[in-house]
């Protein structure tokens, strides 16, 4: 066990800390929350571009499609620094993690020229068309049609569950091309202009009352045959052939971001007062504070075993369902914590004076909530673990 | 950046889930379990041949001088064969006779270990039954050029077969250590019965019990420290341990589920068993994450070792509680029978959690290194990164 940095990756992170200390905005605590999601994505996309001209995008990506060719513990490291800086996300967050790598995996050297740039500097924003309202853990249930007329495909359908549909360019499109096919088979993989003829967004308002999701309706919508992704038929291999290493590095900034929620209700354990005294000196209080300073180091380490797995074997297994599992299921638990000590006061939302922290706490109460639904249920996943992990029969 | 085991730590963890497999398999463990003292003297012989008695002691006293990264692979593997007998109980005692003791009592005491010529125990626990060592009541006096002690000492483990006792102990109000060699005038050892079967408890009163001033290790702060770095050697090393047991339970309980039918299919084909397994899985990871991590912490004497040692211990113990839970009901009727092995590990599950201190006992040391020690940070109050 060695869990030092190389003096590479020390010098990765040195460089890249500096650059995020002179470069960081100071207002983006105050605008996260602000209501108008147009101009708070705006400001994301602005964001993105200064870390693109500054060659802070895409850092995963191989140096001949603009990216650093980061290794894996780079990655790693980068996502832990943003957080650490409190850096804003970038605006292109699928098309960074998910639909670029994919198309420098699969696409044609033209698709490469012509998406890849766009989305590093965000000039255009991808959102992803997987889950359907009829085809959720179910993926391979989907039923959105493409058929082929010559030069084109014409679709139709529906798609639900689209990060940010609403801001999006471009649409990473899973469809049946082939209406006689069943699961996994005749699906293809389709890069769509979201702002063809016949793509109606509408957004999905969610129990937090914002809109981070969208429906998609296509009603046929013409899709160039050059814009194929891969090959025809052979869809699902694409969709999921590289959910990547992404996935398990994701979750390093997001522990970092934990960790200093829980920093934050330390704080505020010392002056809310429980039985006539700071919370943090009530013993149950501390048991669950320690609580959740297990539950994240717990998470912390397995994310770090996981990070050695892939180096090792290049792959990232289904182990990545007890990461799933993990850091879903203590923020649910974290954000009780927080409700408990805050009492009558964590359930103030935004903009109420007596809110603590402007409300976030009953936010991020909230939110948490599809924590353990959102990126592959609790259920599905204990499902993979079951299956594929533990080589138990399939169940379902 | 690599958290995983090397080479020689896979190597050695590998020798000693061979040997085990050969020298100590679930039938041999069913057997000493109906002794006096769950000791095998053939075995110990064994074990001490392949050096594992010193494994983390120095090699001027015969020790191999590993660090706790190769002790928990050691007793992950001795976790997940229920091995039984004094190997935990004797290793914390070298330990405190290593961080407190000098040359001349390594060398008598240590030296002894290594060769597995001794067997030894900590007695720490009185009627409080605290395993936090400011809660010793025990008396020392000194009288006429020796010790006397005088006291009671509960659930300690291995006592009857210990050749040697490390008694904490007080001594003008300062916390001090000694070593009371088995059949010392007025000591009394008794069997406490426990549900643990593998691993048994004993009472023992001292009652003006002489020692020389030699058998004293350690006093005052001196002791009060030496203590506590090997408790959380034997912390570790338990965590380390009960994640053997989490993994033998998961594996036991998964073959159960694949090949017990019911309605005409594997139990283990239906989602309420299949996620139970699931949850097993997730609970003896996390707890091997853990275990590792502190085992590492401690060797590299990093500043949140202590911490470490606390996550790892807290969360273990309910996790391998709840790893038993989980395996006997899914082995239904079976898993509540003697026959099954499920309970064996169950049981061991329990002593587990109390031994060295439970969730509740690590929780609250964890609040005072955390919660207690956290700084202010009222720049970053209003920085916070939400979901």
């Amino acid at each position: 066990m060695d869990l030092n940095l190389n003096p590479q990756e020390v010098q990765f992170r040195n460089e890249l800390r500096a650059w995020l200390q002179a470069n960081v905005p100071t207002d983006w605590e105050a605008r996260r929350t602000e209501d108008d999601m147009l101009s708070r994505f705006q400001y994301l996309k602005q964001w993105q571009k200064k870390m693109y001209e500054a060659g802070w995008t895409g850092v995963s990506w191989p140096k001949e499609f603009g990216g650093r060719g980061a290794t894996l513990m780079e990655q790693a490291i980068f996502y832990e620094e943003m957080a650490r800086a409190g850096a804003p996300p970038m605006a292109n967050t699928l098309g960074l993690s998910l639909i670029g790598p994919t198309i420098i995996h699969y696409g044609t050297p033209q698709q490469k020229a012509r998406f890849l740039p766009k989305i590093l500097s965000a000039d255009e924003i991808w959102c992803q068309g997987f889950s359907e309202p009829n085809a959720g853990s179910d993926l391979a249930g989907l039923r959105t049609e493409s058929r082929l007329d010559g030069d084109h495909f014409t679709v139709n359908g529906q798609k639900v569950w689209n990060s940010y549909g609403w801001a999006a360019d471009w649409c990473a499109l899973v469809t049946r091309s082939d209406p006689a096919s069943q699961a996994h088979k005749g699906l293809t993989y389709l890069l769509v202009d979201m702002k063809s003829p016949g793509v109606e967004v509408r957004p999905l308002r969610q129990m937090t009352g914002e809109s981070e999701f969208c429906e998609i309706f296509f009603h046929d919508v013409r899709v160039p045959k050059q814009n194929v992704l891969g090959t025809i038929g052979d869809g699902w291999k694409v969709a999921l052939g590289t959910l990547s290493h992404e996935r398990a590095t994701l979750g390093t900034g997001m522990q970092i971001a934990f960790k200093r929620q829980f920093e934050r209700l330390v704080d505020l354990s010392r002056t809310i007062e429980r039985n006539g005294k700071p919370a943090a000196e009530d013993p149950i209080v501390r048991q669950k504070l320690a609580s959740s300073y297990a539950d994240l180091e717990i998470m912390r380490l397995n994310q770090m075993r996981a990070l050695t797995r892939i180096m090792q074997t290049g792959q990232p297994g289904p182990e990545g369902s007890l990461l799933k599992i993990c850091w879903s299921e203590l923020n649910q638990r974290f954000q009780q914590v927080a409700q408990e000590i805050l009492g009558p006061y964590g359930q103030l939302t935004k903009g109420n004076g007596h809110a603590i922290d402007d409300g976030q706490w009953a936010y991020s109460f909230l939110r948490t909530r599809g924590n353990t639904i959102e990126a592959g249920t609790s259920e599905v996943q204990r499902n993979i673990i079951g299956h594929f992990v533990l080589g138990l029969p399939k169940s379902y | 950046m690599n958290f995983g085991l090397n080479e020689s730590q896979t190597t050695l963890k590998n020798t000693v889930r061979k040997f085990l497999a050969a020298e100590c398999p679930p039938a041999d463990v069913r057997k000493l379990i109906e002794t006096e003292n769950v000791f095998d003297a053939n075995l110990w012989k064994k074990m001490a041949e392949q050096g594992w008695m010193g494994i983390i002691f120095p090699e001027e006293f015969g020790g191999f001088g590993m660090g706790a990264v190769e002790l928990a692979a050691v007793l992950e593997e001795m976790g997940r064969a229920l091995l039984p007998g004094p190997y935990l109980s004797t290793l914390t005692a070298g330990a405190v006779i290593h961080e407190a003791g000098d040359a001349a009592q390594k060398k008598r005491y240590l030296a002894a270990i290594c060769s597995g010529e001794a067997k030894s125990t900590l007695a720490l626990l009185e009627d409080k039954a605290s395993w936090d060592p400011s809660a010793v009541s025990m008396r020392a006096a000194a009288k006429s050029g020796q010790y006397a002690l005088n006291g009671r000492k509960l659930f300690v483990s291995d006592a009857g077969v210990a050749d040697f006792l490390v008694v904490a102990a007080r001594l003008e109000g300062e916390p001090a250590l000694f070593v009371v060699p088995k059949g010392a005038a007025g000591m009394n050892i008794s069997a406490m019965s426990g549900m643990d079967l593998t691993r048994k408890l004993y009472e023992v009163t001292f009652e003006n019990v002489m020692v020389a001033p030699e058998a004293m290790l350690a006093s005052g702060q001196h002791a009060a420290s030496a203590l506590d770095r090997a408790l959380n050697i034997g912390t570790v090393a338990i965590s380390a341990e009960m994640v053997g047991g989490m993994q033998r339970l998961l594996e036991i309980t998964v073959e159960y589920a694949k090949t017990r039918k019911q309605f005409g299919k594997p139990i283990g084909s239906f989602q309420a068993v299949q996620h139970q397994c699931a949850d097993m899985l997730v609970y003896t990871e996390s707890s091997r994450s853990a275990a590792y991590f502190a085992a590492y912490s401690i060797t590299e004497g990093t500043p949140d070792a202590a911490a470490s040692v606390s996550v790892a211990k807290s969360y273990a113990s309910e996790a391998y509680r709840e790893c038993g839970n989980r395996a006997i009901q899914v082995h239904g009727g079976m898993g509540f029978t003697w026959e099954s092995d499920c309970h064996l590990y169950y049981r061991r599950a329990k002593a587990s959690e109390l031994a060295f201190g439970d969730a509740l006992y690590h929780r609250e040391r964890i609040a005072k290194l955390i919660v207690d020690a956290a700084k202010v940070r009222t720049e970053e109050a209003a920085a916070i990164s939400v979901s």
